[in-house]
């Protein structure tokens, strides 16, 4: 590193700093701003209060909410719900790739399967798992293990199938054995589309608790805002 | 010189739905303790395939592929494969590893191959901290220490650049000598098989038969490796095995 930076080095350096700045304040005022036209927008009477609610009324509506702590609890369930459905899809989907990996047989019966099953709309089958299980949490998070689980079958298994075949040729040429390979190679070269899998199963997850709270629940975001649309108090709704 | 190996008679086919492909056909050498060989042929002409079959990944259809007293035959391929999610270190124990051999005094040897040949300080960096020929330096280490008696070379110097090349290869050559390995040397290389080599073999087209040997010797002063290529029965060596080359 050069101790006296030339002159342009500094100019360069200002520059960059000066637009990383500009695009910070230009991101909080787009915010900022899209809030003040709504709360405008209301009060003037461009949309209506009633449908669309206002920033102003949201706030005071959550601020009541997390007094008698109504919010916490429905946010609580539905992270609780969340990871526990991401939690399972994950190990299951990892386990299911593994046997599929391990035996060519089974990957080729269930190939067409998984292309069926991972195209169906999981969540459309969410008033099927909610009569099948009951109007329950159980019910929940069957919807939000079904809607991550295959894509994370998809993924994992995908990654694994990318590893490197003459890396496995040296390990078997080591004498190693398929749990050798498996361990010592596939698994951690398969790390990174395992993490990418995880990444969209709490997305999806959390889509399936949503969609099974719409439909069964006490509780929970999703009955929130269901709960909210109904009784029309979209304050509730929009938090 | 003792023989270690013996093929003889081999064939192998692959079978694929779309038919049948005989990559060997008849192929009987011997392999000699110590020696370094190499096998020049074609490309795609079943080189690779030989290396499998000595090593005992690949059955041939024909013939018998015999190993004296439990020698164990080890891989070097064409690019280091050395695990990024590894140290170096750790990447070097590999062999031994799965074995299921890595004894506290087996790892202290793995340290003295390290340090022997230049790369004590990088043994707990990741191999992308390392420059080419340094990873192949660390990938003949995992090779060694797994205590194989023979050394299968499938192309280990065909993805470097001409000048490491040159050198990666002097390198190497030289400290599987040293070690008193045997190595069998896969390339389409004729000059770098010419440079290292104690015998070479010549295989036809696929299916792979051999065609011709020649055995290599160059006067003292000339050696093997880099100064080998100024010899002058380096070029005579070379002509000969271009002319035996199928074209």
């Amino acid at each position: 590193m050069n101790n006296n930076p030339s002159k342009e080095q500094i100019m360069f350096i200002k520059s960059l700093n000066r637009t990383k700045q500009a695009v910070k304040i230009t991101r909080i005022a787009i915010f900022l701003l899209f809030f003040i036209i709504w709360e405008i927008a209301a009060d003037t009477g461009v949309i209506d209060p009633f449908i669309f609610s206002r920033p102003s009324s949201i706030i005071v509506c959550a601020i009541g909410m997390l007094k008698d702590g109504s919010l916490l609890r429905h946010v609580g369930i539905t992270l609780f719900e969340t990871c526990v459905g991401f939690g399972i899809g994950t190990v299951m989907g990892t386990l299911v790739a593994v046997i599929l990996w391990w035996n060519s047989f089974i990957n080729k019966v269930c190939d067409p399967y998984l292309v069926v099953l991972n195209s169906l709309p999981k969540t459309a089958l969410a008033p099927i798992i909610i009569v099948w299980l009951g109007n329950n949490m159980k019910a929940i998070i069957a919807v939000a293990l079904l809607t991550s689980v295959i894509v994370t079958i998809i993924n994992v298994l995908g990654g694994f199938n990318n590893a490197d075949k003459d890396d496995i040729r040296l390990v078997r040429s080591f004498g190693g054995n398929k749990k050798d390979v498996l361990f010592k190679v596939v698994f951690p070269s398969a790390t990174p589309y395992i993490i990418d899998a995880l990444k969209i199963n709490v997305g999806l997850s959390f889509v399936g608790v949503i969609v099974g709270e719409f439909l069964a629940a006490k509780e929970g975001l999703g009955y929130l805002i269901v709960y909210g649309s109904q009784v029309f108090t979209l304050g509730y709704k929009q938090i | 010189m003792e023989a270690i190996a013996h093929l003889k008679n081999i064939s192998l086919s692959y079978h694929s739905p779309k038919g049948e492909t005989k990559a060997l056909d008849n192929v009987t050498f011997d392999i000699y303790d110590g020696e370094f060989l190499s096998i020049v042929g074609p490309s795609g002409c079943g080189k690779s395939t030989l290396l499998s079959v000595i090593s005992g990944l690949s059955l041939p259809s024909e013939g018998t592929v015999k190993i004296e007293g439990n020698r164990k035959s080890a891989y070097m391929l064409q690019k280091d494969h050395l695990f990024e999610w590894r140290s170096v270190f750790s990447n070097a124990c590999l062999g031994l590893e799965l074995q299921k051999n890595l004894t506290a005094e087996n790892r202290q040897k793995v340290h003295e191959l390290l340090k022997k040949y230049g790369l004590e300080e990088f043994a707990f960096k990741k191999p992308s901290e390392l420059s080419g020929g340094m990873r192949q330096r660390a990938a003949l280490i995992r090779t060694l220490a797994s205590q194989a008696d023979i050394l299968l070379l499938d192309e280990p110097f065909s993805a470097l650049d001409y000048q490491t090349r040159l050198t990666v290869s002097d390198e190497i050559s030289k400290i599987i000598k040293k070690e008193k390995k045997t190595a069998v040397l896969v390339t389409h290389d004729i000059s770098e098989a010419v440079s290292l080599s104690d015998r070479v073999l010549v295989f036809s087209k696929r299916p792979a038969s051999l065609k011709a040997e020649f055995k290599i010797e160059f006067p003292d002063n000339f050696k093997n490796g880099i100064s080998a290529r100024e010899a002058p029965e380096f070029r005579e060596y070379f002509n000969k095995i271009w002319k035996e080359l199928d074209k």
